[in-house]
């Protein structure tokens, strides 16, 4: 059976580069087959951009089967589109009717400047890993499979954290632009398990810090990262940064800052 | 925020405590009101505690609201609402209209310039000739419904900012919570009303 295809009208942001003012422009994307990932139908749009000598539209994607954390912007004032528990690249052209009309918009924060079109920049993630979403380890020879032992509860609440890619949809869903999900994620990842215990506490502050340096905004436990989020990490997860904050704020002896535990 | 948010929620327990026994009738509320201000020393700490709770409490928002206005420049032309309550996308509108509440229901029920026939020592006569102005009522319970939304998301941001999310026992604080909040907003609307009514009537009614 040919799969059923619809004709929709596109309205995306357009922006030259970080510099230049964007705007939103309209694209008709006719014959669009239901099998389509979201993706290939901006593919195909922008096949027929580049041979009509137009500029195609920018967007940022890698693996396209929802692991890398690449792609993602919103789709009718939803970050990775309707779907939920899903990127954008997993998101089927079947979940859209014939006829509809779609806005799409680069994930909007301070943090997340826009680079081009549909993509922005997310080095600010990548600092605020930098900060303290690691454990130090001896590297060279390869310790002992299971030389530590790790509780099963632990594992589960640390897998679940661990599933973040990163992608960004939290920020762009959060009416205050934070990014308390994500960091949340990161020091719950690490802070459950053993491994991360040593260096629990200057983690928690130090990711913490860098959070607000980056200028993401305040969370206010609304809600909208968690719907949004394409691994569906839970909102438990900001209450255990917040714990594991607030608890090294008064523990802590300062030694955060200098680099040394 | 959470610390303060938290010692209102208190005071407003033990205010509506206080303020249903009106329908004990005169004598309990007046005695209970001529308690509270029996010794100076504590009605005023309480007061200056209430109204450091309030100015922090208001300071800390301003500040929030400051970092999140920065965080977020360029406004989506599309924005959906996928998990939110309503109550929570609300605090910057129950917020400060509770705060405008507050320094009306100041002026009308402590201080009597803005009631028409304030007594010092009356506090029922206060509260049943000052509701029997129908709008003086709807104000106040219109103000009621939205502090009671302001504490739903409250108690729930509360708990969670201080590092407490459990998967079994969130739904149920939450689930708590919110039948406090109904339950509250059916307590402070009740004295209005019943004043509206005639359910409260006048001191020289009841002899
Ligand atoms: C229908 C709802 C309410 C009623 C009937 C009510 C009634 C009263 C009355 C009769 C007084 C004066 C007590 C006295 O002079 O001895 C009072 C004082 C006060 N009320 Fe309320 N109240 C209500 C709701 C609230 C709420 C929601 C708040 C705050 C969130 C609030 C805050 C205050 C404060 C701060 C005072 C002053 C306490 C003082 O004397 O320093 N009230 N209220
Ligand atoms: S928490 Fe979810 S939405 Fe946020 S970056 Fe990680 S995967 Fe993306
Ligand atoms: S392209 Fe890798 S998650 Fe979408």
């Amino acid at each position: 059976m040919k799969p059923a295809s619809m004709n929709l009208t596109l309205h995306v942001w357009r922006q030259a580069n970080a510099a230049a003012p964007g705007r939103m422009e309209r694209y008709d994307a006719p014959n669009v087959s239901e099998d389509m990932s979201f993706l290939e139908m901006l593919d195909v749009v922008n096949e027929q951009l580049i041979s009509d000598g137009k500029e195609p539209i920018a967007f940022e994607h890698d693996c396209r089967e929802g692991i890398c954390g690449s792609c993602g912007f919103m789709v009718n004032g939803v970050a990775h589109g309707p779907q939920k528990g899903t990127t954008i690249c997993q998101l089927h052209m079947r979940h859209f009717k014939d006829g509809e009309e779609l806005f799409l918009e680069p994930w909007r924060a301070t943090a997340f400047p826009v680079l081009k079109d549909l993509v922005v920049d997310r080095a600010a993630f990548d600092r605020i890993i930098a900060a303290g979403g690691y454990v130090s380890v001896r590297t060279g020879s390869a310790p002992d499979g299971n030389a530590i032992s790790v509780p099963k509860e632990a594992a589960d609440i640390a897998m679940d954290a661990a599933a973040c890619i990163g992608c960004g949809a939290c920020v762009a869903a959060c009416p205050n632009a934070a990014a308390a999900l994500f960091t949340g994620a990161k020091i719950s990842h690490l802070g459950t398990l053993p491994q991360g215990q040593a260096e629990r506490s200057r983690r928690a502050l130090r990711m913490v810090e860098q959070l607000s340096l980056e200028q993401f905004g305040s969370c206010t436990n609304i809600g909208e990262c968690v719907a949004a989020c394409p691994k569906q990490i839970p909102l438990e997860m900001i209450a255990r940064m917040n714990r594991d904050h607030l608890k090294a704020a008064w523990t802590s002896r300062g030694e955060h800052r200098s680099g040394g535990e | 925020m959470a610390a303060t948010g938290a010692a209102l929620y208190l005071f407003v327990t033990v205010h509506l405590l206080g303020n249903l026994q009106v329908f004990l009738g005169p004598d309990a509320i007046n005695h209970y009101a001529a308690a509270l201000k029996s010794v100076p020393e504590i009605l005023w700490g309480a007061r200056l505690g209430l109204l450091a709770c309030v100015g922090l409490h208001i300071l800390t928002t301003v500040q929030l609201a400051r970092i999140n206005n920065k965080a977020r420049p360029t406004a989506y032309a599309k924005k959906a609402n996928s998990a939110s309550t309503a109550a929570s996308r609300t605090m910057y509108l129950s917020g400060p209209t509770i705060a405008a509440f507050i320094v009306y229901h100041l002026l009308h029920l402590t201080v009597g310039s803005a009631h028409p026939q304030f007594s010092e020592t009356d506090v029922y006569s206060n509260m049943v000739f000052g509701f029997r102005v129908w709008w003086v009522s709807a104000a106040y319970i219109i103000a009621m419904a939205l502090l009671c939304t302001h504490l739903r998301h409250g108690v729930q941001s509360m708990f969670q900012s201080l590092g407490f999310n459990h998967p079994k026992h969130s739904p149920r604080i939450q689930k708590f919570a919110n039948a406090v909040g109904i339950l509250y907003f059916a307590g402070f609307a009740s004295m209005p009303l019943a004043a509206l009514t005639g359910i409260l009537p006048p001191f020289f009614e009841r002899l």
